[in-house]
């Protein structure tokens, strides 16, 4: 093995502080990166949950829905027009709004209401601890996520409160099923949803279709188009994909988060390239007998990089470790910071980036370094 | 006189900028014979390093020519100038300049590494030119585990390990006290004898002169002298048989 990495090695142990503001500094910034990015990740995921989980092929909604949470009204009427259209198995009509929650004790919070046809699917409550499906089908029955217990004051199956003045009564749990935005989902009967909601009986939010096994999706879509007025028809993908942009881009959050991950960039880079140069200069003279002993600039710029890799994988090594409990800490939260390999695999490459960039300044130093300096010093 | 190994023709070298710029050599030729240990001796600010540069290839000079084993250097670019140190010339520094983070023997070895010879090879060649130099038994030692005079010695195993046809020594016992300077006055005379090698020492130190083949005297940057203190030597240690010699045939 070449000398390259033992002198890369040496050097940076070397100097044990710089070593570990060096280190200190690539763990922070590829923290902030792996939050930043997580959170983006995560929040990309959580935004879509509702779609994740509807059971569908194909989202009818009016025209200009910007998310899940848009909650503009279709005419119902057109469910029984889209059922009417040949490769149209179910419209499953879903109600969707915000409405006001009050114990009986007082006070009161904002909660999500979420109605489906519980015959014709759509989107019944999941993971489900306590209760079941059907048991939504009892007069005032809800399901609520026992993750909001505390904040809708309740404790569990057969607990009471009050939406929109009308009683309601807890008939099945949830687990986990959280919202990005903090308000609980309820999720009911459709009829219930839309006296919640204050939603007219003729009107729905979404009509989930599903095609009839052999149909071939694209081809009913078109045909869904051609029949419904004023709706759009997208798959479950194209809503995620517009859902995901909408709370990401337009509202500004993505942004935000991109932008921390950036700062987190250049703070690390700034750190990794100035604990580099003033390494690169304390071994000057080191860099210069070796220039006239005759090595060529390449092997120079190699033990530095070199340098700045050993850097990247033990930086990036603590930080993954502090990436994953941070992922493990948030798993349970409203909003969880999710590490997949992809990113993982990303953000290895981004932190040998990040060093090799910072090494750069240092090459510089050494590349316009004078071999005869050695007989001055 | 064997053919040079290493030379510099009417060289001429500036040194600094503007106001401050100096011409630190007026026209220097000197050759450095192979099988010849050189002194480069003069006072301080003569020019001495400025040549033992230019001759070592790190400074090119402003006009005339430096020819290593033959080929002119003239329009050589840095890493061209790099390959002939790395292939031609070893050098040997008044302050050792070894790694501190490196043994005795990766600190030679940087010299193969340098050229690209495999790990293997390039310890084993290590390892024997620092028994060349007395150390086989200090291989693993880091600098700071060494006295100075061991410390040149590694410096030296670094300089002969990949038989460099010239070795450039600026100054090298001028760190060391008269034992351990004699000793390694002693080495570089015994490395000298290789035909296959010249070197050339610049220093001030007038002690050493006695291991030296031919002394060159520098003075404001112009060559103002040379000597053969060996043959002086044997002419006087001679002299007196040769003169009853001829008064014998007479």
């Amino acid at each position: 093995m070449s000398l390259i990495f033992t002198l890369a090695s040496r050097n940076l142990c070397h100097d044990r502080v710089r070593f570990i503001a060096t280190v200190v500094g690539i763990v922070f910034s590829i923290v902030l990166v792996t939050v930043q990015a997580g959170l983006y990740l995560g929040f990309g995921r959580t935004v879509t949950t509702m779609i994740d989980h509807a059971d569908a092929d194909l989202w009818i909604m009016p025209v200009g829905t910007k998310s899940f949470e848009d909650s503009a009204q279709l005419d119902a009427r057109k469910r029984f027009q889209a059922l009417a259209i040949n490769g149209v198995a179910e419209a499953a009509p879903v109600v969707i709004g915000y409405a006001e929650w009050r114990v009986p004790t007082g006070g009161s919070t904002p909660v999500f209401i979420v109605g489906s046809d519980l015959r014709a699917g759509g989107l019944p409550p999941w993971n489900l601890a306590e209760g079941s499906v059907d048991d939504l089908s009892i007069p005032n029955a809800i399901a609520v996520d026992r993750s909001y217990f505390d904040r809708l004051s309740v404790k569990g199956i057969g607990d009471q409160a009050e939406i929109r003045g009308q009683k309601v009564e807890v008939a099945a749990v949830t687990n986990g099923i959280r919202a990005f935005t903090t308000t609980p989902y309820v999720f009911t009967s459709l009829d219930r949803a839309r006296a919640f909601t204050g939603m007219p009986t003729n009107k729905v939010t979404y009509l989930l279709a599903r095609v009839t096994p052999g149909s071939d999706v694209e081809s009913v879509r078109a045909r869904i188009k051609a029949n419904l007025s004023n709706v759009e028809v997208l798959t479950s993908e194209e809503f995620r994909t517009r859902s995901r942009a909408f709370w990401l881009f337009d509202t500004g959050a993505g942004a935000a988060l991109l932008a921390g991950a950036l700062l987190g960039i250049i703070v690390g880079t700034v750190i990794v390239a100035q604990t580099l140069y003033s390494s690169t200069k304390d071994h000057l003279n080191e860099f210069a007998t070796l220039r006239a002993i005759g090595s060529s600039a390449t092997y120079i710029h190699k033990v530095i990089i070199s340098q700045a890799l050993l850097s990247a994988v033990i930086g990036f090594g603590i930080a993954a470790a502090v990436g994953l409990i941070i992922v493990q800490a948030t798993a349970g939260s409203a909003l969880p910071i999710v590490m997949t390999p992809t990113l993982s695999l990303g953000l290895f490459a981004l932190t040998v980036v990040m060093c090799v960039v910072s090494a750069i300044a240092a090459i510089v130093k050494v590349t316009r370094i004078d071999p005869a300096m050695v007989f001055t010093r | 006189m064997s053919d040079p190994v290493i030379e510099a023709v009417d060289v001429v070298r500036f040194l600094g900028d503007g106001a401050g710029q100096v011409q630190a050599l007026k026209g220097v030729s000197l050759a450095v014979a192979s099988g010849e240990l050189t002194l480069l001796m003069g006072p301080s600010g003569s020019g001495k390093t400025t040549l033992l540069s230019v001759l070592g290839c790190m400074l090119t000079p402003n006009s005339g020519q430096v020819r290593v084993g033959g080929c002119s250097t003239a329009g050589a670019g840095a890493e061209d100038l790099a390959k002939l140190r790395r292939e031609h010339i070893g050098f040997i520094f008044q302050s050792y300049h070894l790694f501190p983070t490196l043994t005795a023997t990766d600190n030679v070895r940087l010299a193969l590494d340098v050229r690209g010879e495999s790990a293997a090879q390039a310890i084993a060649k290590s390892k024997e030119a620092l028994a060349k130099v007395g150390l086989a038994h200090k291989i693993s030692k880091f600098p700071r585990e060494l006295s100075g005079g061991e410390q040149q010695r590694v410096a030296i195993a670094r300089a002969i390990v990949g038989n460099a046809s010239t070795i450039l020594a600026d100054e090298p016992t001028a760190a060391l006290d008269s034992e351990n300077g004699h000793a390694i006055m002693e080495l570089l005379s015994e490395i000298a004898k290789d035909r296959s090698r010249g070197v050339l020492v610049v220093t001030h130190d007038p002690r050493i002169v006695s291991f030296a083949d031919r002394v060159v005297r520098i003075e404001d940057g112009l060559i103002v002298g040379e000597e053969r203190p060996k043959e002086q030597l044997e002419e006087i240690e001679t002299a007196p048989l040769r003169a009853l010699e001829l008064a014998r045939i007479a």
